[in-house]
């Protein structure tokens, strides 16, 4: 069974429709990506799933549980997280307070202390910044603490919003080393990017959305290699 | 001294000083009637703008809505005990036991309902309506025949001494449960709505509950509430006791939620809905509560100042005489409990008292040109208000401590 199914989703925005009816599944483990151009429907995607947007028809189903219709908050606390896109992380608090927000969901003290080494481990950085507050930090610190907030509610599915969204190439890289890192972990990661070589390069499977239809989907390296996604995503080289 | 804190300490030893001093200023009558009674309001207004403070300055919903729930709460109090003190139970039974009725089933109602999912707003603000409808009528029908004579007989047999706080202390209880219950009909489908749109709704629920109150004897069944002409015959029971008490009750209330979880999940609903949303804070919940306890401080504080002027009138209600809590709220400082205690008080004694008395007789309506005036330097020079976010020791949160005391580093625009 797969740990996220997407059936038939359609999602409009008032008059305009942006998903005509994708279905697309998410294996535990696995790295999927969606790719595609600028108003694919690609992050209507991940806002319907974390129920930030009303879906008009289809289901997701999580864990074998249908979602479609929850409230974002219950979502949350079936450990499915969404780093949403602009990091939106809590300009006026401190890193600190920020991650603690992250674990609002859970009680166990000890556990949220050990999630939050974690979160060191992986972003030595924000443990510098400990208390510095998040509208002062860089534009690729506050996409680690956005990630970092994430992590700390112990997540099982990170669905990942361009992550790498208005960073310098250097920092690109690193956010994608720490998808791997995540991933290797045990986190299963839906990760939307406009990147998509990069994006490609991480996941596993791969789909491409085209006006809210999928148009291709199959294995990342497949999807790489084909001469109609090279020449339209990958710039044609 | 190793279970209590030194803040905490401090801050009682100096709330019961200040008690002591300003108790002793009225048992010696140095303070007369007229300065007391300035003082009461002053606390009264306090405790409305703190409630404000909760739902404006902490949950970030700008709200002219206060003065409607200061307005339920007076005349809701006053109708109790102005019936209690004229040998009739009726009201008290129905205001505070058809009140916790209905809380019950609201408590019913949405424990039932979180079973279910897609229940639109509307669904839920009808059923609520209903069962708060019903609830009030069985309690006309069913509790005031049966608790009516009982709770008399409970409190005859009681003595005096005990008898009349207790009943103030169920009065007051009552006049912030239906202010709290109302805000709660109201605020479900509105606060729905965005940030302005809100205040504007707000400001119509407040010309609404003055139109009403104008009407309690035409179209509303409140006799006694005189509607337009204003309700006489209150009995006089607030003491400094009841609005220190009150007030120290209110503060600490909020400390202790705005330091808890909830609190949290509060202040970050302020900063960014739709991030609170994802680290999994209810949203729709934390905005409800934060609305109907702020409501609750308002009927509260109205009950104390009806039985402190005796005398009610609709005109004291009107939505103009809502933005006086906003104007404190800002002035004081948004987000600080402190600012709006020390403002609350201040302003009171500065415009109905200081200014009222000095300035030469035939001049005191330009009270209402020095004040704007004052207000504007304010903006201009201090917009964060006269403390901005600062707290006392007691009332800060230990992390926001931590954060003051490091270096405050010119703030750098992240790229």
């Amino acid at each position: 069974m797969a740990l996220l199914e997407v059936k038939d989703l359609c999602v409009s925005y008032g008059a305009i429709q942006a998903l005509h009816g994708i279905s697309f599944h998410v294996e535990e483990g696995e790295v999927v990506t969606l790719i595609g151009a600028n108003g694919a429907g690609k992050s209507t995607t991940l806002r319907a799933i974390s129920a930030l947007q009303i879906v008009d028809s289809g289901s997701i189903t999580y864990k074998g549980v249908d979602i479609t219709g929850k409230e974002p908050s219950d979502i949350v606390k079936m450990g499915l997280i969404h780093v949403p896109e602009g990091r939106r992380i809590f300009a006026p608090l401190t890193v600190r307070e920020n991650l603690e927000m992250g674990a609002y969901t859970r009680t166990d003290r000890r556990a949220i202390r050990e999630s939050m080494e974690h979160v060191f481990d992986l972003f030595p950085r924000l443990k510098e910044r400990l208390e510095q507050t998040g509208g002062t930090l860089s534009g690729g610190e506050q996409q680690m603490l956005a990630v970092g907030r994430a992590l700390m509610s112990d997540p099982k599915l990170l669905l990942m919003d361009e992550p790498s969204m208005g960073l310098a190439p250097i920092l690109v890289e690193e956010i994608f080393d720490i998808i791997e890192t995540i991933s290797k972990q045990g986190v299963t990661i839906l990760l939307v990017e406009q990147n998509a070589h990069m994006a490609l390069s991480v996941a596993q499977r791969a789909y491409v959305l085209e006006t809210g239809t999928i148009g291709l989907s199959g294995p990342a390296q497949e999807l790489a290699e084909n001469p109609r996604v090279r020449e339209a995503y990958l710039g044609g080289h | 001294m190793a279970k209590f804190k030194k803040p905490s300490v401090y801050f009682v030893a100096g709330s019961l000083l200040i008690f002591l001093v300003i108790q002793g200023l009225i048992s010696t009558g140095t303070l007369n009637d007229y300065w007391k009674g300035i003082i009461f309001w002053g606390g009264a207004i306090t405790i409305v703008t703190l409630g404000l403070n909760l739902i404006y300055g902490f949950n970030g919903q700008f709200s002219l809505g206060q003065y409607g729930f200061y307005g339920i709460g007076a005349y809701g109090s006053a109708y109790v005990t102005y019936h209690w003190v004229r040998g009739d139970p009726a009201a008290m039974v129905v205001a505070l036991f058809g009140s916790l009725l209905v809380i019950g089933l609201y408590a019913a109602l949405a424990w039932g309902l979180r079973r279910f999912y897609g229940v639109t707003v509307k669904a839920r603000f009808t059923f609520y309506l209903i069962i708060t409808i019903l609830g009030f009528w069985a309690s006309v029908v069913v509790l005031v025949p049966l608790l009516g004579p009982m709770m008399w007989g409970f409190f005859a047999a009681l003595p005096e001494a005990v008898a009349q706080p207790l009943v103030f202390f169920l009065a007051l209880i009552s006049g912030g449960m239906l202010a709290g219950i109302t805000s709660f009909l109201f605020g479900l489908p509105v606060l729905e709505l965005g940030s302005d749109y809100f205040g504007i709704a707000t400001l119509g629920f407040t010309i609404i509950v003055k139109v009403l109150l104008d009407n309690t004897d035409t179209i509303l069944p409140f006799p006694a509430m005189k509607g337009a002409r204003g309700m006489l015959g209150i009995p006089r029971w607030t003491t400094w006791a009841w609005v220190f008490g009150t007030l120290f009750v209110v503060i600490v209330i909020m400390r202790n939620l705005l330091h808890s979880s909830v609190g949290r999940a509060i202040v970050s609903v302020r900063e960014d809905e739709r991030a609170a949303e994802l680290v999994g804070i209810d949203v729709a919940n934390a905005k409800i509560l934060a609305f109907v306890l702020g409501s609750v401080f308002a009927g509260v504080a109205g009950g104390l100042r009806a039985h402190d002027i005796t005398f009610l009138h609709p005109q004291s209600f009107h939505f103009i005489q809502s933005f006086n809590p906003l104007i404190i709220v800002v002035f004081g400082g948004l987000g600080s409990i402190t600012g709006t205690v020390f403002t609350g008080f201040l302003w009171i004694v500065l415009l109905e008292g200081v200014l009222r008395l000095f300035l030469p007789s035939g001049y005191e309506t330009w009270r209402f040109v020095i004040y704007p005036l004052i207000l504007l330097m304010m903006m201009l020079l201090r917009p964060e208000g006269l403390f901005g976010t600062y707290e006392l020791p007691f009332l800060r949160a230990a992390h926001v401590a931590k954060r003051q005391a490091i270096a405050q580093k010119p703030e750098e625009v992240p790229v």
